[in-house]
């Protein structure tokens, strides 16, 4: 059935390895002093999501459809808004960044390896027994990962921790970017630390709820309605917007501009699970299932290598020469 | 250093985590207090009052506040979380389990009133399972003090020790079984009274109440109970229960707590695996509390120095035929 758009599957070898991505420009650092344009970034998401189905392909489990709807969020973030250093992950002055939905683990990953917080090969250790990546983020195993997470719920409040100890550190440019699931949302406990950081006037604190309307057992309309998340955290005392999860300009802008509010900021980003795949863009069935074979797993690379290629010469072309 | 008799008034172990805490945190700026609406009673506005930008009053949140917890602990910050024993670790267990205990962080649970002697707030209040819950978590040191000053002590040893910790204290003033604030937990079980018939090994409220049950055995039984007081019950210093254990050949564990899970369980699994003799429990059965003075509950579960003294001597009467000889003596461990 898949014929018509891979003839030769025969020799489409076995995902086992991380090939390289072709032509990895921009660098795999970001440049001092020139921050990624939207462009950049947005070749840079396809990259993170081509790391993630291959990740995926060779752990066959994890969350790749959450991953993939988080890849422009976190991508904006650690190609251009996040303050970090990969050579010093201690930097006690870094921003710091929680991914309360910690199914989405393999897109941080991701985004780590292609900083150079550990080798690009360890993504393939994958969810394997004695590899440093865990199903979960887990701080204490992958460099890069300030809070272990997983349990949905708890990153908010764990950001909002980081965010009072940063205060009292003096540590004002440091801002706390915790970016939550629908899911996370249907837990009490976000609205316990929705109610917590106005109270406390954490200002160096965003939350991007990554809004993709798809959980475990159907659309979160049918199992747990959520309704209208940003008039909940407006109503809560957050300066509040509402952005196309997948529109790179309006998600870096949205960020860029949370920093420097005076009051917690949530980010609603509207978002399609799986993005980037067609077969799986907002499709029920996929959250947490073995969905990535190898069959799935060269369909979805051809079509995110040919939107890599795209990509990459739109921006070879209108770079000046 | 033991004494039945009480030197100086009862107090409450609560205060001492109330008194320590404001100590320890004038001495070291990265610890802050946590508490969940309830700072009066656990006694962690001491601290609050004292350091108002260090001291967080999350209301009635207990999951946010053990998480926010792991975010200040992640950030240099030496965390303490003070609520009812019951949300401590009831409410907040997958909070506490995840950000605290799974990322080894050094945040220090202070969970007060614990057991049935809160009283009149009866079962949804009474918190006897969790010693059971916190011992099982891995990574986490489960600390019952006896007395207030050994609670202050526990506050002190809770801030030189890195891992994760739960400490339970009480509600009500209770005899002084320390004279003074001893140096040290020690290796978390004292030797307060010799004996070689059986031994009383006891946790928390229950230490003085087994000091008494010892008189009284001794007295109108002529019984010589050497009585264990054991405040840290894991890691458990398992090497000093069986000296006693291989000694007595004989022990009755007392805790304002479940049997199951709680120190009873404690002693037996290092019994049952290294020195084999029967070990009899004072303890809640399957069943919640009630509602009381927190002495009428105590009573009404036995969970008094008559209820050990008369616990032991049941096991007394059984020792010869439950008991065999030793299979090795007190020279073998």
């Amino acid at each position: 059935m898949e014929a018509a758009r891979l003839p030769d599957r025969s020799t489409v070898p076995a995902v086992n390895h991380l090939r390289p991505v072709p032509d990895p420009k921009p660098p795999a650092a970001p440049i001092e002093g020139e921050p990624a344009s939207i462009e950049e970034l947005e070749r840079w998401a396809t990259v993170l999501r081509i790391d993630c189905v291959r990740m995926l392909a060779v752990a066959k489990s994890g969350h790749l459809d959450s991953s993939l709807s988080s890849a422009d969020i976190l991508t904006a973030l650690y190609h251009r808004v996040l303050k970090h250093d990969p050579k010093n992950p201690e930097w006690p002055a870094r921003d710091r960044f929680v991914l309360s939905k910690g199914h989405a683990a393999p897109i941080q990953y991701a985004a780590l390896a292609r900083h150079g917080y550990f080798p690009l090969e360890d993504l393939m250790g994958l969810r394997k027994i004695g590899a440093q990546l865990q199903g979960h983020p887990d701080m204490n195993k992958t460099p890069g990962v300030e809070v272990s997470t997983g349990s949905l719920g708890q990153g908010l409040s764990m950001s909002l921790g980081i965010a009072l100890a940063l205060r009292l550190d003096g540590l004002d440019d440091s801002h706390v970017f915790c970016v939550l699931s629908d899911g996370d949302c249907q837990e009490g406990q976000t609205w316990e630390a929705a109610t917590a950081a106005p109270h406390f006037k954490a200002s160096n604190i965003t939350a991007i709820v990554d809004y993709n309307h798809l959980q475990t057992d159907g659309t979160t309309e049918e199992v747990m309605d959520i309704g209208n998340m940003a008039a909940k955290f407006a109503a809560f005392g957050w300066d509040t917007v509402e952005i196309d999860g997948h529109d790179m300009g309006a998600v870096v802008e949205a960020l860029e501009r949370s920093r420097s509010l005076d009051r917690p900021a949530a980010i609603v980003a509207q978002t399609t699970k799986g993005k980037g795949v067609s077969t799986m863009e907002g499709r029920f069935g996929f959250h947490g299932k073995a969905a990535v074979s190898p069959e799935f797993a060269a369909d979805a690379l051809a079509e995110l290598e040919e939107t890599l290629e795209r990509q990459t010469s739109e921006l070879t072309e209108g770079a000046p020469s | 250093m033991a004494s039945t008799t009480a030197p100086g008034e009862p107090k409450a172990t609560r205060a001492a985590y109330g008194d320590a805490l404001l100590a320890l945190g004038t001495e070291h700026e990265e610890i802050v207090a946590l508490d969940a609406d309830l700072a009066g009673s656990t006694q962690s506005l001491k601290f609050g009052k004292e350091f108002p930008d260090r001291f967080f009053n999350v209301g009635a949140a207990e999951a946010n506040m053990m998480s926010m917890a792991c975010g200040l602990a992640a950030t240099g910050k030496v965390p303490y979380c003070s609520t009812f024993a019951i949300f401590a670790s009831g409410r907040a267990y997958d909070q506490v389990r995840l950000g605290i205990a799974h990322n080894e962080l050094k945040v220090r649970i202070g969970a007060s009133h614990g057991g049935v002697s809160l009283g009149e707030d009866g079962a949804s209040h009474q918190m006897i399972e969790d010693i059971a819950l916190m011992r099982a978590m891995p990574k986490m040191q489960v600390i019952v003090p006896a007395d207030y000053n050994q609670a202050y002590a526990a506050v002190q040893h809770s801030w030189k020790n890195p891992e994760p910790m739960y400490m339970r204290f009480g509600r009500p003033s209770t005899p002084q079984v320390y004279e003074e604030v001893p140096e040290s937990l020690g290796d978390g079980v004292d030797v307060l009274r010799e004996g070689k018939d059986i031994s009383l090994i006891a946790t928390g409220h229950m230490v003085w109440r087994a000091l008494e049950a010892a008189e009284s055995l001794e007295r109108e039984d002529g019984v010589e109970a050497e009585v264990l007081n054991v405040s840290i019950i894991k890691p458990l210093a398992s090497q000093t229960v069986i000296e006693s254990l291989a000694k007595t050949g004989l022990a009755v564990t007392a805790e304002e707590h479940r049997v199951v899970g709680g120190l009873a369980d404690a002693v037996r699994e290092v019994a049952a695996e290294q020195h084999p003799v029967p070990v009899f429990a004072v303890g809640m059965g399957d069943e919640f509390g009630i509602s009381g003075t927190g002495e009428a509950c105590m009573e009404h579960f036995g969970l008094t120095a008559r209820g050990i003294a008369d616990r032991a001597r049941e096991a007394l009467v059984l020792k010869p035929i439950v008991s065999h000889p030793p299979l090795h003596g007190p020279e073998w461990v």
